[in-house]
């Protein structure tokens, strides 16, 4: 076997891939913002991505937050930990913790459902269908969800946010002692509006992605049932490889002086 | 000047990787005609019907639609030309997120802009047309009979009593009385409506009641067009051998003989 053929032959597919993917998005992004709007179906996705990955959020924020400020105080028990601990905790979760493990997890449980929700309809013929009923199923499937994924995400991770900061407080006061009123002004003062902005932005790019990859997949899963898992799996790895990109590329945007 | 037949397939080929399906299929239907396709299973009936809506890509071949090439055809136009068409999917097909009468009402909601309540009283009286109460209308599908799915697959094509209407099996699936009633039902969209009609049955009974004319497709080509009076003396052994539903004869089917 040629070894550098074979190196060819995996990074023409790479790139045919990315190809697709782009044309994709491109699609879906033009009939996002064209109308009519699909207000309703809008709303439905917001509902199931976003109210409905609540507690799966909140939870990964709660044990975050608290695990983060444990370990700073051990790290930093030399210097002055008080103060560390309440800074660095609400900078690590709204920079980065917060939308990178919220995306991740959202990732995991909407990318997973819009893939074999569309695969699904692919394979039993449904795609098809709608076309034959004047309907684009870009505008009727792909676009209803990339908006609401996209608006959803950065209302989690501001909920997310909270709850990580409560999760650090709570074990800043509880367990290690600190006065609470020092605790919440150490958080307040640090606190620049670009840590948060940033990490809203980021939310709103790794929502576009997680829907963008269900679809992706979804649309293109053939083979019945097989072929509807694998666009599954293949829709959460990619979703969160990206996010995991996207994540350092717009932090290089925002803080890269 | 004559007008154009209402579709015209003319050198339409394709394949699947190294399998070749269609081998050159030229065909007409005129205008508020009838024509039934016959043929083996897996001859690639269904995928000839898709190529004419443009949801499989052909590989060589014209397809035109009143006179207008729709090969390749893609944005306002194919939406525009798509109008015109109702299909009914061998698999049913239906939106499973969707109730039945939803389903039924969903080509005069999103794509003719229908208030919802007059498109769900047209949706209710197409079902009614298939043998289906207003209670089935607020099943969801998935609670449906494959044969209660064919129905209301049926009554999915119709209700936006399109120009051109795809049959892909109506019958399968569904008891020799019930089946009766679709075969009427389809023979008064195309007299009454003054649709076209392309179909595609192995039930004789079904093809002789609702064609004009029939045709039969083996090994990627069409070997017989001709009226429905004249399918019982075509002079083609492989027509008679499939009408009558014989094993002996030219057609061998590719199977282990015990
Ligand atoms: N999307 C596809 N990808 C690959 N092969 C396909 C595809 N669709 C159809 N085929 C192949 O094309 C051939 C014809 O399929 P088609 O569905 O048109 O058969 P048919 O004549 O409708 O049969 P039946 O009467 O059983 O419905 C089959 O051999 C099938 O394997
Ligand atoms: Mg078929």
């Amino acid at each position: 076997m040629n070894f550098l053929a074979l190196i060819g032959r995996v990074i023409l597919d790479g790139l045919e891939t990315a190809g697709r993917m782009g044309m994709f998005a491109g699609n879906g992004v033009r009939h996002a913002v064209l109308p009519p709007f699909y207000f309703r179906l809008i709303g439905r996705q917001m509902l199931a991505i976003g109210y409905f990955s609540l507690p799966v959020v909140g939870l990964t924020a709660l044990f975050t937050g608290m695990v983060l400020a444990l370990q700073i105080y051990i790290g930093s028990a030399r210097f002055n930990a008080e103060s560390a601990v309440a800074t660095i905790v609400v900078i690590g979760i709204t920079r980065e913790l917060g939308p990178v493990l919220g995306g991740l997890m959202v990732a995991g449980r909407v990318s997973a459902a819009i893939a074999a929700e569309i695969g699904t309809m692919r394979v039993t013929e449904q795609i098809d269908a709608l076309v034959t009923l004047s309907t684009n199923p870009f505008k009727y499937l792909v676009a209803p969800r990339l908006w609401a994924a996209t608006i959803t995400l950065p209302l989690l991770v501001l909920v997310a946010d909270t709850i990580g900061v409560m999760g650090g407080y709570l074990i800043g006061t509880q367990k290690l002692g600190f006065n609470a009123g020092s605790y919440l002004k150490n958080t307040l003062d640090f606190l620049e509006t670009a840590d948060v902005v940033s990490g809203l932005v980021k939310a709103a790019v790794f929502g576009f992605i997680i829907a963008l990859m269900g679809c992706y997949h979804g649309f293109h899963s053939k083979g019945g049932a097989q072929g509807v898992g694998r666009a599954t799996t293949d829709a959460v790895v990619s979703a969160s490889i990206l996010i995991l990109i996207a994540n350092y590329i717009v932090t290089e945007l925002f803080f890269a002086k | 000047m004559t007008a154009p037949p209402k579709i015209s397939i003319r050198g339409l080929r394709k394949s699947f990787g190294s399998k070749l399906v269609l081998d050159g299929i030229d065909l007409d239907v005129e205008r508020g005609e009838s024509l039934v396709i016959i043929g083996g299973s897996g001859s690639g009936k269904s995928v000839t019907l898709k190529c004419v809506l443009g949801l499989i890509r052909p590989d060589a071949g014209s397809i035109r639609i009143d006179g207008t090439e729709v090969v390749g055809m893609r944005g306002d136009a194919r939406d525009e030309m798509l109008r015109k068409f109702g299909m009914l999917f061998q698999g049913a097909a239906l939106f499973d997120s969707l109730k039945v009468w939803e389903n039924v009402a969903f080509g005069l909601i999103e794509g003719r802009h229908m208030p919802r309540a007059k498109a769900r009283e047209v949706a209710l009286q197409k079902l009614a047309q298939v043998g289906l109460g207003v209670e089935v209308g607020e099943l969801s599908p998935a609670e449906l009979s494959g044969g209660m799915q064919k129905r209301v697959a049926l009554a999915r094509a119709i209700a936006a009593e399109p120009e051109i209407i795809f049959f892909d099996e109506p019958t399968t699936g569904l008891d020799p009385i019930m089946a009766d009633v679709i075969n009427d039902l389809i023979v008064q969209c195309v007299k009454r409506l003054g649709a076209t009609a392309l179909s595609i049955t192995h039930d004789m009974a079904s093809a002789r009641k609702i064609a004009d004319r029939i045709a039969m497709l083996y090994k990627g080509r069409l070997i017989w067009v001709g009226p429905v009076k004249d399918i019982d003396h075509s002079q083609n052994a492989h027509v008679d051998q499939f009408i009558n539903g014989r094993a002996e004869g030219p057609i061998q089917m590719e199977v282990l003989r015990p």
